[in-house]
């Protein structure tokens, strides 16, 4: 059942000295070694130059990282907020709920949009995973995984496939096949092993490639079709929750967020860790990507979002309220850019003016936690899972005149 | 008294900042000079005071979970844990009982309460308090005395209190036991999902290496690049300025959708102007790339472009036909005298052809990112300015706002649209395209 490559040796034979000793598992340039700690011990100290110790070298690590953070504050000229003083504040924003989806008999944990604007698909605890077209708010696919808590599900590009894991500690692609008598579950592809739980799951340009997460601390690139790992991501210490894609022209990083505090961007083809930013205070529930893939957002257990920029390397801005007491679980931006949904454990949806940083509406409806929040393709309108079972898409209702706002509200599902 | 460290641990984690930042308001409530009044025992809530200015429905909200996860009970309906905006009377639940300091409930201590109440007042047991009690006599009977004897003192104790002191007592624990051990059908406010490890049994070393190399490429500045993306962008965001001629999710026509599908024989004006943006918009858009590939013929270098769709194609496909898909890129485009052939310059053409003798997946990146640029710095600013695209965007169409409906009430038919799924079936029925955009591996943006 588990890969390899994830397997941890605590006692055995040293890699070194060949003897059976209780082992330290350590990385060195991504490869995973177990060396007994003397040997640890001994080549910690082989890069020692003369006079230093483990302990000096500590020191000097701690005086860089605190003189980079230095560096870094003078080089910023201008706050975000400063810069958009210049900008007109936004009025107040009246979102309606327009489709509440009931159908799934447990918590809504994940959902993603398909590339068409209209179809989702979300997952549950019970383990059932449901195709709708929120349009019409019919199912058109049930799956029921062996597992519960599906913690991550997504929509593959070209609509034909879904992909979802959880408990199970593995990523299984299930192609959607329109004959009603087909059973999904005979057709399933199982992509992903990991060690602990699969936090979150995402479609690269296409079909044939999928980037995982997991609580065993690693991210992961698979192939789909022969389930091979092509590439794992070594760097957190603690479980990964989220990831997320960056939208850029060569499309070869993407980002990552978990329990460390930590948000890590990492290089697809080397696996390696080009930037990372730690300035949560609690762990990191969900990450993602600003539209112009410069910057990105993140949400945590510390009830706060916050803005980090790529290429100042620094975050940027910090959403947060003192009546917003609960941690959010989910992100996600207009396709301009300017607004943040935010989904949070109090049962609300925050609307916050990215570049001023002020929120500019709060959603209620949902009976239990805001499990996710995302944005349709389009942008035309925002889904919300809950676990209160279920999920609604809200739109902006932009109130012409009170005679439509009244006609519209009649019509409201 | 239950030892369960892990789990214990593992939620508590999770739990911990909100406690503490509900623990500081319900103190800062509480303060005789700013929080809220007091009468006797009881007390009022009729305006919950805050820092900071909030709505009354978010103050609502903020006291319905205070309510919920036990800090403050109701008195005249103690099973129903919500909060109402009239005179209903709550009380603040000790310190002693707070989620942080007594979490998890143990089942001995639900025992003890359950067998307090069954001996105080026989029957006083609710159906699915009996249930529970009836199961913990089954699981924890070996220290079942205990319990029993527990109970029997606690008694004892209290009948020695006031009156006033006892029935507050009663009250709290009542309260906090109705948080902990909810009853079925109700919701369970301390249900927090799988638990999250924080330790990790491999640990990278961090060499002085990378901090350095930060330092030294610490030399951007902060350019407020989000403030412009923004305003360039804000006209299409629906969210923010709606859409033409209506949002289909608020009025139930799906004219937008239509006018923006693929396959529209004239497109929308705000479509063409979002590919002026910038490249990766242009190629983003199925029609975009399809003018763009027009274009391009006109100027004889529409290889570039085919080139650079077979370069995705194999960056982005199955790993098992790498070898073949390279081969044929190889055929048409690389090799001397190929009948497509690109314009890269030597030394990447060489690195590539090095490459290529042992294909994989990035092998034709660095040729493919030549292209991209050559065709980003030349061939698109030329096509922006061309007659072909102004042509394009003179005669696209701005939608006309949709007219109130004249029936007010009648609700508009919802259609289905054909699955995603169907359509590429039958694209694989007929065959696959090579290097041709409706690829069913690969598929465009928005």
């Amino acid at each position: 059942m588990c890969d390899q490559t994830f397997l941890a040796i605590t006692f055995g034979p040293c890699d070194n000295c060949s003897q059976n000793k209780p082992l330290m598992n350590i990385y060195l340039k991504n490869e995973p070694i177990n060396y007994c700690s003397l040997c640890v011990e001994l080549m910690a100290c082989q890069g020692l130059a003369k006079g230093e110790t483990t302990n000096t070298l500590k020191a000097e690590s701690e005086s860089l990282k605190a003189k980079l953070e230095e560096e870094r504050a003078k080089l910023h000229d201008v706050e975000l907020h400063q810069v958009a003083e210049k900008i007109d504040a936004l009025g107040q924003f009246v979102m309606k709920t327009r489709r509440t989806l009931k159908g799934h008999g447990n918590k809504v944990l994940c959902m993603d949009w398909c590339r068409d604007k209209r179809r989702i698909v979300s997952s549950s605890q019970d383990g059932k995973v449901i195709v709708w077209d929120a349009y019409t708010t019919n199912k058109e696919h049930a799956v029921t995984m062996p597992c519960t808590w599906v913690m991550a599900c997504a929509y593959a590009p070209s609509g034909c496939a879904v992909a979802c894991g959880g408990l199970d500690n593995k990523c299984s692609v299930y192609p959607l096949s329109l004959d009603k008598n087909e059973n999904l579950a005979a057709k399933k592809k199982s992509v992903a092993m990991h060690t602990n739980y699969l936090s979150s799951c995402s479609f690269t340009n296409s079909d044939m490639q999928i980037l995982t997460s997991s609580g065993d601390g690693t991210c992961a690139l698979w192939d789909v079709e022969s389930g091979q790992l092509l590439q794992s991501f070594h760097g957190h210490s603690a479980d990964v929750l989220s990831l997320d894609l960056a939208p850029s022209e060569t499309g070869n990083t993407f980002v990552s967020g978990g329990c460390d505090k930590k948000a890590n961007v990492w290089d697809m083809r080397s696996g390696q860790n080009v930037q990372s930013f730690e300035t949560h205070e609690s762990d990191i529930n969900n990450v993602k990507y600003y539209p112009s893939g410069d910057a990105f957002a993140t949400g945590s257990d510390d009830a706060t979002c916050r803005l980090y920029d790529l290429r100042a390397d620094r975050e940027v801005a910090i959403y947060s309220k003192d009546s917003i007491i609960f941690g959010a679980s989910s992100v996600d931006f207009s396709l301009s850019g300017r607004l943040l949904f935010a989904g949070y454990n109090d049962y609300t949806i925050n609307v916050w003016d990215v570049l001023k940083g002020t929120r500019v509406a709060i959603l209620f409806g949902h009976e239990n936690r805001v499990s996710t929040v995302r944005v349709s393709p389009d942008g035309t309108a925002f889904c919300s899972g809950s676990w209160d079972n279920t999920l609604r898409v809200s739109a902006y209702l932009r109130s012409s005149g009170e005679s439509e706002l009244r006609n519209i509200l009649y019509n409201t599902v | 008294m239950t030892i369960n460290t892990l789990s214990q641990d593992g939620v508590q984690r999770q739990q911990m900042p909100c406690l503490t930042k509900m623990e500081r308001m319900i103190i800062s409530m509480q303060d005789p000079d700013m929080g809220i009044k007091l009468r006797n025992q009881r007390l009022l809530i009729t305006v919950i005071p805050h820092k900071c200015s909030i709505s009354d429905e978010e103050a609502l909200h903020v006291g319905q979970l205070f309510v919920k996860y036990g800090y403050i009970y109701p008195l005249k309906e103690p099973r129903n844990l919500i909060l109402k905006a009239d005179d209903s009377s709550y009380r603040f639940q000790t310190p002693y009982y707070w989620m942080s300091t007594r979490w998890p409930a143990s089942e001995l201590d639900y025992a003890i309460y359950l067998a307090k109440k069954n001996i105080r007042k026989q029957g006083e047991l609710i159906e699915y308090e009996k249930e529970c009690y009836n199961a913990l006599h089954k699981r924890i009977n070996h220290t079942w005395d205990f319990v029993v004897m527990q109970a029997r003192e606690q008694l004892r104790a209290s009948k020695q209190r006031r009156k006033g002191d006892r029935i507050v007592l009663e009250c709290q624990e009542q309260a906090y036991w109705l948080v902990n051990r909810p009853p079925p059908g109700t919701q369970d406010s301390i249900d927090h999902g799988p638990e999250r490890r924080t330790t990790n049994t491999r640990v990278q070393l961090v060499s002085k290496l990378t901090i350095t190399t930060q330092l030294t490429t610490c030399t951007t500045t902060h350019n407020p690049h989000t403030h412009t993306y923004c305003e360039q962008y804000q006209p299409h965001d629906p969210i923010m300025q709606g859409c033409l001629p209506s949002n289909p999710w608020i009025t139930d026509d799906i004219m937008f959708w239509n006018m923006n599908s693929e396959t529209v024989a004239l497109p929308t004006k705000l479509r063409v102007e979002r590919w002026s943006f910038s490249f990766m918009e242009l190629l983003n858009d199925q029609m975009g790339r399809k003018e763009f590939l027009t274009y391009l013929e006109k100027e004889f270098s529409a290889e570039n472009l085919c080139f650079w769709q077979a370069c995705e194609d194999v960056r982005h496909g199955e790993t098992a036909k790498i070898p073949e898909k390279v081969d044929e890129v190889y055929k048409q485009f690389l090799a001397p005298g190929a009948s497509r052939w690109v314009n890269i310059d030597s030394k990447t053409m060489e690195k590539t052809l090095e490459g290529l003798k042992r294909p994989h997946r990035f092998v034709l990146d660095d040729a493919q990112m030549h292209i991209y640029f050559l065709m980003k710095k030349d061939s698109y600013p030329r096509y922006l300015k061309s007659e072909l695209y102004k042509n394009l965007l003179a005669r696209a169409i701005v939608p006309q706002e949709t007219k109130k409906s004249v029936f007010p009430f009648m609700r508009r038919q919802r259609h289905s649209s054909p699955s995603p799924a169907l359509a590429t079936q039958t694209a694989e029925d007929d065959g696959k395209a090579k290097y041709s955009n409706s690829n069913s591996g690969t598929a465009s943006r928005l």
